[in-house]
């Protein structure tokens, strides 16, 4: 073998197809939804009656963020037929390329057995077992078994997203309670106006890609209906948390403006018909999105402060 | 002329070396820091069967 003959273009071209970067296999992940994985899970632990040795906590979150991150993976590995046909998602590893489907699956199975297993080391066998169901039920129940197939796809795919601070919180107690299952209903029913919402004006991706959407089989006038009563009933669990345990007047404070601002939207868009919509380019469709990341944002974040001033004996109704 | 050119797919595989690495450090460190939490716990004693193993 000469000098000439490794420094030929066409192997480097075969190999330069073949070989993600880091990046690429850390793109696998989905890093934008981990970081609600990520905030979610902290809440659940943090808010949790139980004090947890800081080094377990970090352990804890990381192991529950890579196991989103595989379910993550293992999702793009699935999908990446109808992803290379959406413009949202035509630029992931595998449709741009970067990544094989057999890579990206081996990379989803070793993450998710990982990170189950280090879960349960780290803390408990209950807290690694819902880990489990989730990663099992985003892959298997969703992706691979219900996407495709229902309208409701939205609703169902919600549950796996609400797992985590219930995850975290079992991490700390060994337990499921209804503090930990009311954070698990709060992010479970706001999965569904969220994505409605974007659904409304990134229209013609799922059409394209034939992925059910409420939007698709059920009409646009059907899926502004959807979203003004899943918000109503979201707006009175969210406001009937704030007397719950992991409530209190800070919570409540939070829960009253943000639900009225989410209802005047979600009540916006229903009013709303297409042409009223496409005339301002989807302003509130789009403004409603936007609010719903700050929504969820903010109800997590004054669980965490009603548990940090409880740490000072100022939390709840006490 | 040097026997292997330098190619932006060796700057990219260095990378994901690099960072696999580091990655392998750092879960070595998590798993030692892990070890040592659970020595430190109050609660922690040595399983049963081990003590009569010995």
């Amino acid at each position: 073998m000469s000098d000439a003959s490794l420094n030929t273009a066409s192997p480097v071209s075969r190999a330069q197809e073949g070989e993600a970067g880091f990046g690429d296999f850390f793109a696998l992940l989905k890093p934008r939804v981990m970081t609600l994985v990520v905030f979610t899970a902290l809440v659940g632990l943090l808010a949790a009656p139980v004090g947890v040795h800081p080094v377990i906590g970090f352990a804890a979150i990381l192991f529950i963020a890579v196991g989103g991150g595989a379910a993550g993976a293992l999702n793009m590995w699935w999908e990446s037929d109808i992803d290379a046909l959406m413009k949202r998602t035509q630029k992931r590893p595998i449709p741009a390329g970067k990544v094989t489907r057999d890579e990206a699956f081996a990379f989803g199975i070793t993450l998710a057995v990982m990170s189950v297993v280090m879960l349960w080391l780290a803390t408990n066998a209950l807290a690694a077992g819902i880990l489990a169901f989730t990663i099992f039920f985003y892959v298997v129940i969703y992706t691979i078994g219900l996407k495709r197939w229902t309208p409701q796809n939205i609703v169902i795919g919600g549950a796996a997203g609400a797992f985590p601070p219930m995850i975290g919180w079992a991490a700390a107690t060994g337990t499921v309670s209804l503090e930990s299952v009311l954070m698990f209903a709060l992010i479970f029913m706001w999965t569904p106006p969220h994505f409605w919402a974007l659904a409304l004006f990134m229209r013609g991706d799922y059409d394209t890609a034939g992925v059910p959407m409420l939007t698709v089989t059920h009409g646009r006038r059907a899926t502004r209906v959807h979203i003004l009563v899943y918000t109503v009933l979201l707006a009175a669990l969210a406001i009937g948390a704030a007397f719950t345990g992991i409530g209190g007047p800070v919570y409540l404070v939070v829960a009253l403006v943000f639900n009225a601002l989410f209802l005047r939207d979600a009540i916006a868009i229903w009013r709303r018909d297409e042409d009223q919509a496409e005339a301002d380019n989807y302003r509130v469709e789009k403004r409603a999105f936007k609010l719903s990341l700050w929504y969820l944002f903010a109800h997590f974040t004054a669980i965490l402060a009603e548990a940090a001033l409880g740490g000072l004996g100022l939390g709840g109704w006490a | 002329m040097s026997f292997r050119e330098e190619h932006e797919l060796h700057k990219r595989r260095f990378g994901r070396n690099l960072g696999l690495g580091l990655v392998l450090a750092g879960f070595v460190a998590l798993v030692f820091g892990m070890t040592i939490a659970k020595v430190s716990d109050d609660g922690f004693a040595v399983p049963k069967i081990e003590q009569e193993g010995k």
